[in-house]
């Protein structure tokens, strides 16, 4: 055991790599550069030592700054760092839970869910304030989970079943979804389909805050539940062989998961891929146990967002694309590489 | 039961024709009403005189034009998505098995919807062939996709392997669709699945590659059926295994491309009806084949007629309309078939 570190105490105990400190601190660092570089893109021109200057609360002696800054650019830049990390662990969590390396809150229906939901309310109910629809997001990814969840309790839940009636969900909502996008008329189905596709266009602090307490109160559970998931991964039978209460500790997990990417949804719409690109880049560099990977994949996913939103805006400028489109550019040679390595290993 | 297997095959060969016949009568049936159904109401003798004697009225134009070439592709895209979805799952030995699940439409719905974004509009031939070049590529990596998870190609690794890429292939759909509401205007309706005011000329360039997809299903099916009892039983029984997938793929291509090409993209016909027909034949994938074509024909027809009628005068998706029948059954399906 040499190659890592012990963190006990009474409460808790850890044992994680001992290159994870460097390697959190490496990514830490590389997703400061990220958010600095999407604060700094936009219609109005500032240095990049005005905007780190401006971020440490340092007066650059230009009034706008701070406006810009604070008010317009940096709450969106956060939203999509939050979504990333949020979307990271959750997908962890259910490839984790299922042993299946395609699992992800995008292809287990989840976003099926909050996207037949929140497109519902823009297509039906187009006078309705905008604030209901992350509410409807998030109420539709959590009804559509817990239907999965109990129909795929058959004297216990399984995790195949959990996928495997996933997949059929999200397809009854996804033709619920299409009915709507082809009766509605043609500027909402364009507004709904920006958000299908997952933006963080013109995210404000009302958002940021909003996310936040998922965010903050998620990831210490995610990480606290972290030795479940490694045992969990072992297969339920070997897990109920060393005394892990399976099914209390697997409905704790999804239930963690869904809020995190119920919530993400909610803020962003329904970005897709982050929960599957995430954890295989993690565990490439740091290895498969889930007490190191949490944090690594919760960062992985933050700079993924951050980055595909920083693109989005750069590549057809001034025409903005939603970020959830360049992660899905960004997945599918992931997938590729997926294959091959698989291929010729 | 096999006890006297001349004596009862024979039996079961003479009640299996005799239900194939009832079979086709009630597909004649409902191909009829599917004629007689519309915003007009036209008599049945009307309807046959028409076929006899064609005289340029507007009852008889409507039925020539409208009526007969939708319920006939209604038919075609029936039989063609039943029997690829039959194929599939006797291959793969998969019941879950059907080329909506496994992504295989969405990649030929993704070509068609990128020539028209590129091309604007392009000929009728060329969304034929992107049809079929975006599901054989789609058939491709989900395959190989699917043999990623441990165990290889599952039933689960499979069905997975189909739904990501169904979220990928949709994701990159949807950006198309957001960059271009030209394009999104003229093929929404399209993209959820439709027989409504489809091009008859395309569905005639089609056709022959539609046929000749399934007569290479059905000439398949003896090799299907000792497929279906497992590679390893297949090969010792003397099949070339690799020439049998290739080729059954090559008609899962056919049939689903073409399908596609049709009517967009109708999902859990393939799933449903091969399961309804094993309810009557088991593993004889001789019969199951061409059973699962008129089966197909005779549900779709049925889904198309609901899709008019039930919200009229407002027509829906015939896509939308299996998606809400079907995938129930493949919640069924999965929970008491799938082995875990």
């Amino acid at each position: 055991m040499r190659n890592s570190l012990l963190i006990r105490s009474p409460m808790i105990s850890f044992r994680v790599d001992r290159r994870l400190p460097i390697l959190l601190l490496v990514l830490a660092m590389l997703s400061f550069a990220a958010i600095v570089l999407n604060v700094q893109q936009g219609e109005y021109p500032i240095s990049m030592i005005d905007i780190i200057k401006t971020l440490f609360g340092v007066d650059t002696g230009n009034a706008d700054h701070a406006f810009v800054i604070y008010t317009l650019r940096l709450p969106r830049t956060l939203v999509a760092f939050m979504v990333g990390m949020a979307l990271a662990i959750s997908g962890t969590i259910f490839q984790g839970l299922t042993r299946n390396p395609l699992a992800d809150p995008s292809i287990i229906g989840i976003n099926a869910g909050a996207g037949m939901a929140a497109v519902g309310m823009i297509v039906l109910f187009p006078s309705a304030p905008i604030y209901l629809l992350p509410i409807a997001a998030f109420a539709g990814a959590s009804f559509i989970a817990l239907l999965i969840y109990s129909l795929a309790w058959n004297g216990g839940s399984s995790p195949t079943l959990l996928i495997l009636l996933g997949i059929g969900l999200s397809a009854i909502a996804s033709a619920f979804t299409s009915l709507m996008i082809t009766f509605g008329s043609i500027y909402d189905v364009s507004q709904a389909l920006v958000w299908l596709a997952g933006s963080v266009y013109g995210r404000t602090w009302e958002q940021f805050f909003s996310l936040l307490p998922w965010i903050a109160l998620g990831i210490p559970a995610a990480l606290s539940l972290s030795r479940q998931i490694n045992v969990l991964n072992l297969g339920d039978d070997v897990a109920k062989g060393l005394g892990s209460r399976v099914e209390w500790q697997r409905g704790l997990l999804v239930l963690v998961a869904v809020a995190l990417s119920g919530s993400a949804i909610a803020s962003a719409g329904t970005i897709a891929f982050v929960g599957l690109i995430a954890p295989h880049a993690g565990r490439l560099l740091i290895g498969a146990n889930h007490q190191n990977l949490l944090p690594v994949t919760a960062l992985l996913g933050g700079l993924l967002v951050t980055l595909a939103d920083l693109i989005g805006r750069i590549l057809f400028a001034p025409t903005e694309l939603p970020c959830g489109v360049v992660t899905a550019a960004i997945g599918a040679p992931f997938f590729l590489y997926l294959l091959i390595r698989n291929r010729f290993k | 039961m096999i006890s006297i297997p001349s004596v009862s095959s024979k039996l079961a060969s003479r009640s299996r024709w005799i239900v194939l016949a009832l079979g086709t009568i009630a597909l004649l049936i409902c191909f009829i009403y599917s004629i007689t159904l519309g915003a007009r109401d036209i008599p049945l003798p009307i309807i046959l005189k028409s076929f006899i004697t064609f005289d340029q009225s507007f009852d008889h134009l409507v039925i020539q034009t409208v009526r007969l070439p939708r319920s006939l592709m209604a038919m075609a895209v029936g039989a063609a998505l039943a029997v690829s979805g039959a194929v599939m799952q006797g291959l793969t030995r998969n019941p879950l098995a059907e080329t909506g699940i496994l992504g295989i439409e969405a990649g030929g719905s993704l070509a068609v919807v990128l020539t028209l974004f590129i091309f604007g509009s392009a000929s009728l031939s060329t969304y034929a062939g992107a049809a079929f070049l975006g599901a054989a590529i789609a058939a491709i990596s989900v395959y190989a996709l699917g043999t990623l998870g441990r165990g290889g190609a599952t039933p689960l690794n499979l069905t997975v392997a189909g739904a990501a890429m169904t979220a990928l292939i949709a994701s990159i759909t949807t950006s198309i669709l957001i960059v271009s509401q030209r394009t999104l205007d003229e093929i929404r309706f399209w993209l959820a699945g439709s027989l409504s005011g489809r091009d008859f000329d395309l569905f005639l360039q089609v056709l022959p590659f539609l046929l000749s997809g399934l007569l290479l299903a059905f000439w398949l099916g003896r090799q299907i059926t000792t497929m279906s009892l497992g590679e390893d039983i297949a090969k010792s029984l003397g099949q070339q295994t690799v020439w049998i997938k290739v080729l059954a793929a090559l008609s899962v291509v056919l049939l689903a491309g073409s399908s596609v090409a049709i009517a967009g993209p109708i999902g859990f016909i393939g799933l449903v009806v091969p399961h309804m027909v094993r309810f009557f034949i088991k593993t004889d994938y001789r019969w199951i084949l061409p059973y699962s074509a008129i089966l197909g024909a005779i549900l779709l027809l049925v889904a198309d007629i609901a899709a008019r009628v039930l919200l009229k005068p407002q027509e829906l998706p015939v896509g939308v309309m299996t998606a809400i029948v079907g995938a129930p059954v493949f919640v069924y399906l999965a929970k008491s078939k799938v082995k875990r």
